[in-house]
């Protein structure tokens, strides 16, 4: 009896032991992506193997685009519409390695030549993946003439850059890393830098499996990877997106009344800020100013090499724009509220005297009272969402910190400011 | 022998007309019996009934919500579900209605002359707006709002009727981003832009309105397949408009006929917004193509507009606005069929009176070409005066009585999906924010999910529509209230079905 016992208790404690193991690593194998290999100078970091939300893992490694959108009939190629319309095409079918490549790509300050900023300086996703300031700061403190614009859903953008003149994500990608005034780099240093990091080596090597392990990095992997991460940044699941599902609770009455308001012919607002992603894509010109001392922006002319377009801007989507002031493409407006008071200001009042703008037709005198400014301000507030917020990195692949840059808090961004200017 | 010759006389003369008859077929009547000679465009000159998703009767099988003067439009609609009708009756209505869910019917009740009355008083933005598939406004009068009265923004299947539509405001009746609608037997006058505006849509008729005392009558504008038939478009700026506004998503306007209209007097001054499309439109305009292509005109009654009866331009004469470059702004293909046409023209103004005076005219012509575009062409050029056709042909069709409809047979797809769609789209598209199989995100893992609701999917629709924290290293997880009852069985079901 005793033996019987004792067997079984040997047996029991075998099994338990053996679960605790089990639990144990298994937990460490799907939580913990970064290992320490103590044999390696650096730290080692594994890819992820699984889509980032609002993807699911097809049969060839490929993460492809779910959203509650795709119930909907699509009426046009252009994907907009209403409440119920489905979306345009977007980018997809990123592996889940080039994905969570180019998340430690977004975040290494390594990309840029002097080692100092990343990505993510520019469109911090503390920050609505923007920065808080009125223009960007670019390498060695470089004052740059425009904002930063938010970066979620760009995957679904056919023109990218304010003046649109992109319309790729990798080509856009390529544009901050190689201009001299914001990362600085050019594509042999970056690619030099990157190729003499074991761990990147490795790294891209899993995400490019079909290449050769020795291969050297090219910067086509680069540009891809960082689109697949940009790609993968959705915010369709708002409060606005659930009413447009359904469910009507989900806005209140005065944020109702905003939407109303948003989307009449008085404000017009939903004209170009369309449903569902809330741009229509297009250039714009609307006559926005320049903050004080700042000279007139010509925009979408220069690229296009067409003046009717002197002064146009891509129409920005709205979604999450509650967390990206100051508003406009150089930042003039601190605050929603005075963003929407410049569309009812009259039409052209804040053009330089020196300046013959086409502005856009919708462009008109809706003469909203102070009341419909700021439920048009409600509503604004209910495109915000987040749940789909991508880890930021605790260790990058470079050994390299994750800049300062993104934990400052507004007060040390006044204090940079201060030294900047 | 009396008889014999009389018999003979008779035979003689039966001979003489049979081949009197005879020759007389044979000459003046080759194809059988004869008929009055015409052209063929005259044989049908009233709308048909077309066949169209909107003239089929339907099953009912909804509520009926009534309101009465006093009561709130909207309130009604927001207790309505899909198939249901709201009838409102006479009495005067100061508000905005929104719809925002399908197939309602908005349904007024004229009583004994009294309509229903929407009411904006120069205060309230837009009367009616709708989003929803299978929406209708049926009788309705409306009146002093300041931005449209009926607008649609991607609602399909539409039918908007028997509106009487004064002043209000930007619009009249605007479907914006629609699919297969109907907007017929509408009244509608004082509008500062378009009184019928079908914008970035597709498979839309127009019929058997009335506008008068617009900036534009009916604006057909970046949409395809549109039939414009029956209606009378008199006294505005501009009657009919079918163009292509450069900077909109849409790119296209094509396959739009403009058939058995009366286009008359269009000669209102343009009270038009400025910086809007139409405010540059000079008035005397009958009907202007703009950039449109494969536009075909025909047996409309044009006359005494001052500027002209048809004109046909590029965006790049017609349009002070940005370049698009994905836009084509040459009008192409279009067809000028049996027209009846006079007093057009009469006072030109600006430049195309320059343009006239330069060629020696005082008098623009009925039908006004200029700037690019080919293929274009006319049946019967010298019935009209004509400026700039000399490249027009003669058109391959003659009439286009073998399209009664450019609405669709049948309905647009309605918005469904199957209940696994509707489940993979809401646990990737939403539940994935938090969860994941196999690995803690936010919340709990999916594998453990499954393990403790394994064939229980009605427990986990309990939890999501009202979560208790059970676990304290997790967050609390916030009710999924807004998935309809419908996506949460389906994202259970879904879920304890996923595997790793």
């Amino acid at each position: 009896m005793d033996t019987k016992i004792k067997r079984f208790t040997l047996f029991l404690t075998l099994i338990i032991v053996s679960v605790i193991v089990l639990v144990f690593t298994k937990k460490n194998e799907k939580t913990a992506y970064i290992l320490l290999n103590s044999t390696h100078e650096y730290q080692k970091i594994a890819l992820k193997s699984t889509c980032p939300p609002g993807f699911k893992k097809n049969e060839k490694n490929e993460c492809v685009t779910v959203t509650l959108y795709q119930q909907y009939h699509k009426n046009n190629k252009a994907g907009m519409g209403g409440l119920q319309s489905g979306l345009p095409e977007n980018r997809d079918g990123f592996s889940p390695q080039q994905i969570d490549l180019g998340r430690y790509l977004f975040f290494d300050p390594i990309l840029s030549a002097d080692g100092t900023i990343s990505c993510a300086s520019c469109h911090d996703p503390n920050q609505g993946f923007s920065d808080g300031l009125a223009t960007s700061i670019g390498i060695g403190y470089q004052k740059l003439k425009r904002g930063a614009p938010s970066i979620w859903n760009v995957g679904f953008f056919k023109k990218l850059f304010w003046d649109g003149r992109s319309n790729n994500l990798e080509d856009q990608a390529a544009g901050p890393l190689f201009a001299t005034n914001e990362m600085g780099n050019t594509p042999e240093n970056l690619l030099k830098t990157l190729n003499n990091i074991k761990n990147y080596r490795e790294l891209f090597a899993k995400a490019f499996p079909t290449r050769a392990i020795t291969d050297a990095i090219i910067l086509d992997e680069i540009l891809t990877s960082i689109t697949a991460f940009e790609a993968s940044l959705i915010s369709l699941n708002s409060r606005y997106d659930q009413y447009a599902h359904g469910y009507h609770d989900a806005l209140s009455a005065k944020e109702k009344e905003g939407m109303n308001i948003f989307r009449s012919f008085v404000a017009r607002c939903a004209e170009c800020h369309t449903p569902p992603l809330f741009t229509n894509q297009q250039i714009a010109i609307i006559g926005s100013p320049e903050p004080e001392g700042v000279s007139f922006d010509p925009g979408a002319e220069i690229p296009f090499n067409d003046k009717t377009l002197r002064g146009g801007f891509k129409v920005p989507s709205l979604r999450n724009i509650e967390k990206t002031a100051p508003y406009m493409h150089s930042g003039k407006f601190k605050t929603l509220r005075e963003t929407v008071q410049f569309y009812t200001n009259g039409r052209g009042h804040a053009v330089p005297k020196d300046e013959q703008l086409l502005i856009h037709w919708h462009i008109w005198e809706p003469q909203l009272t102070d009341d419909e400014l700021d439920r048009l301000v409600d509503f604004l507030k209910t495109l915000t969402d987040e749940s789909f917020m991508p880890i930021i990195p605790k260790t990058l692949p470079s050994g390299k910190a994750i800049p300062n840059k993104l934990e400052i808090s507004p007060k040390n961004k006044s204090h940079i400011r201060k030294q900047l200017f | 022998m009396k008889n014999t010759a009389k018999l003979f006389k008779i035979l003689t003369a039966l001979f003489l007309v049979a081949i009197g008859v005879l020759i007389g077929k044979t000459f003046f009547n080759s194809t059988g019996d004869q008929l009055i000679p015409m052209p063929n465009s005259m044989r049908y000159k009233t709308a048909t009934v077309s066949d169209s998703t909107a003239t089929k009767p339907e099953i009912f099988n909804g509520k009926i919500l009534v309101v009465k003067n006093g009561q709130s439009i909207q309130k009604a609609v927001e207790k309505a579900s899909p198939g249901d009708i709201v009838r409102v009756f006479p009495g005067t209505y100061h508000e905005t209605v929104y719809i925002d869910k399908d197939h309602i019917s908005l349904q007024g009740i004229v009583q004994n002359g009294s309509w229903p009355i929407l009411d904006g008083e120069k205060k309230l933005n837009d009367a009616i707006l709708y989003s929803g598939d299978r929406i209708s406004v049926e009788n309705f009068k409306i009146m002093r709002y300041k931005g449209n009265a009926i607008m649609g923004q991607a609602g399909n299947n539409f039918i908007i009727r028997n509106n009487w539509i004064i002043d209000t405001g930007v619009y009249g009746i605007f479907p914006q981003y629609g699919k297969n609608g109907l907007i017929e037997h509408n009244v509608l006058s004082g509008i500062e832009d378009a009184a019928i505006y079908v914008g970035m849509c597709d498979n839309v008729d127009v019929l058997h309105n009335e506008v008068f005392n617009n900036v534009a009558g009916i604006e057909i504008e970046n949409s395809r397949h549109c039939l414009v038939e029956n209606n009378y478009s008199h006294d505005n700026t501009g009657g009919i408009l079918i163009f292509v506004t450069p900077g909109l998503p849409i790119k296209t306007t094509f396959d739009v006929i403009v058939r058995n209209n009366f286009v008359v007097n269009n000669n209102h001054e343009n009270f038009g917004a400025p910086g809007s499309t139409v405010s540059t439109i000079p008035p005397g305009t009958g009907i202007l193509i703009m950039a449109a292509d494969d536009v075909i005109i025909e047996n409309n009654i044009i006359s005494n507009n001052d500027t002209g009866g048809i004109i046909i331009t590029d965006l790049e004469n017609g349009d002070p606005k940005a370049n698009d470059p994905n836009v084509e702004g040459n009008p192409d293909r279009v067809i000028i069929l049996d027209n009846l046409m006079y007093e057009n023209g009469n006072h030109p103004i600006g430049e195309l009176k320059a343009l006239m005076l330069a060629n020696l005219k005082t008098k623009a012509p009925d039908i006004f070409a200029y700037g690019g575009g080919v293929g274009s062409t006319i049946l019967d050029k010298n019935k009209y005066r004509t400026f700039g056709l000399s490249a027009f042909g003669i058109p391959s069709i003659s009439d286009t009585q073998d399209v009664p409809t450019m609405m669709l047979p049948q309905l647009v797809a309605p918005r469904s999906v199957s209940k696994e769609q509707l489940g993979e789209l809401t646990y990737f598209g939403i539940c994935a924010g938090c969860h994941a199989m196999g690995s803690r995100l936010i919340g709990v893992d999916t594998e453990i999910i499954q393990a403790i609701y394994a064939g229980n999917p009605e427990g986990i629709v309990d939890y999501i529509s009202n979560p208790k924290n059970l676990r304290e290293d997790y967050p609390e997880m916030p009710p999924q209230n807004y998935l309809t009852e419908e996506a949460k069985i389906a994202v259970a079901e879904y879920l304890l079905k996923l595997k790793n």
